[in-house]
C-alpha cells in the first residue's frame, strides 16, 4: 500500500512536470533568448513579457501540482528513489512531447543521450 | 554556445540538486504528510526554514532553467542538466548518509555519459527559434504572408 501510495506521488510528479516542462519551453521559444532581451530592454521588461505569456502561466499552474506532489513523495520515501524515479519517467515524457509538440528535433545523440541518462537514472534507483 | 551559456547549465544543475536535498532535510523534521490532512500538512512544511531555503533554491533554478530554455531545446536543456541527479546522490550519501549501492555509482556512471555526448551536440533546432508549431503555423509562413501583404 505505501508503495502504491508513493509511486501515485511519483505518477503525478511525471505528468505535470512533463506538461509543465513542454509549456515552458514553448513560451520561452516566443519570448526568445532572454539574455539578449534584458541587454536590450532590462530586466522588468523580461519579467513582464514571462508573466504575461498565457503559455507560461499554465506551465507554472502545471509545476505548482508537481511541486507539491514531489514534496508529499519525498515525505513517504528516499530522495535518493524519488527524485531519479520521477526524473527518468520525466525524460521519456518530456522528449516524446518534445518531439510532438515542439517539433523539435530529437535526433540519434539525443535519443542515446536521453537513454543512458534514463538507464542511469533507473540504476539510480536500485 | 559560448561559456556564459554552460555557465547556465552549471547553475540550473546545482540548484535543482541543492534544492531537492534541501526540501529532504526539511521533510524528515516534520511528520509524514497525511491524505486526511493533505492541504494543512503541506502548509505546515512551509514553516519548516529548510524547506524555505529549499525553496529559494528551486525558484533560483526556475530562473536558470527558463533562461536556458529561452536559447535551446528542452530535449538538449533536459538531459544536459540531469547532472543534478548525479548531485542528489552525492549529497544523499554525504549528508543525509542514505546507502549508496555499486548500482546507483554505476547510474552515476550512465548519466554523466549521457550529459557529455548531448552537450556535444547542437542546442537548438533551427526552424524552431519561436515554439510556433503548437498552434500548428509555423514562423517561416507567417513571414511570408506578411511579405504577401
Amino acid at each position: 500500500m505505501n508503495s502504491l501510495k508513493l509511486w501515485s506521488a511519483i505518477s503525478m510528479i511525471v505528468l505535470a512536470s512533463s506538461a509543465g516542462d513542454v509549456l515552458l519551453s514553448s513560451a520561452m521559444k516566443r519570448i526568445g533568448d532572454l539574455d539578449e532581451l534584458r541587454a536590450r530592454s532590462g530586466l522588468l521588461v523580461v519579467i513582464g513579457r514571462i508573466f504575461g505569456e498565457q503559455r507560461f502561466l499554465m506551465g507554472l499552474g502545471c509545476m505548482a501540482v508537481g511541486f507539491f506532489s514531489l514534496l508529499t513523495a519525498l515525505s513517504w520515501g528516499d530522495a535518493s528513489l524519488v527524485a531519479p524515479a520521477s526524473a527518468s519517467l520525466t525524460f521519456i515524457t518530456s522528449a516524446a512531447l518534445a518531439k510532438i509538440f515542439l517539433k523539435e528535433n530529437v535526433d540519434r545523440r539525443r535519443w542515446v543521450s536521453a537513454f543512458l541518462v534514463c538507464v542511469g537514472v533507473v540504476l539510480l534507483a536500485q | 554556445m559560448n561559456v556564459r551559456k554552460y555557465l547556465v547549465l552549471l547553475l540550473v544543475t546545482l540548484f535543482a540538486g541543492t534544492g531537492d536535498i534541501l526540501l529532504k532535510v526539511g521533510m524528515n523534521q516534520l511528520k509524514p504528510i497525511r491524505f486526511s490532512h493533505l492541504v494543512p500538512d503541506l502548509f505546515a512544511a512551509l514553516g519548516n526554514p529548510w524547506v524555505v531555503i529549499g525553496i529559494l533554491c528551486l525558484i533560483a533554478f526556475f530562473a536558470s532553467y527558463l533562461t536556458a530554455l529561452s536559447w535551446a531545446d528542452l530535449s538538449y536543456v533536459l538531459p544536459a542538466t540531469a547532472l543534478g541527479y548525479v548531485l542528489i546522490t552525492l549529497l544523499s550519501k554525504f549528508l543525509l548518509h542514505e546507502t549508496v549501492s555499486v548500482y546507483r555509482w554505476a547510474g552515476v556512471l550512465l548519466i554523466s555519459c549521457g550529459v557529455g555526448w548531448v552537450t556535444r551536440g547542437p542546442a537548438l533546432t533551427e526552424h524552431q527559434r519561436d515554439g510556433t508549431k503548437l498552434d500548428g503555423q509555423p514562423l517561416r509562413n507567417r513571414q511570408e504572408q506578411h511579405e504577401l501583404a
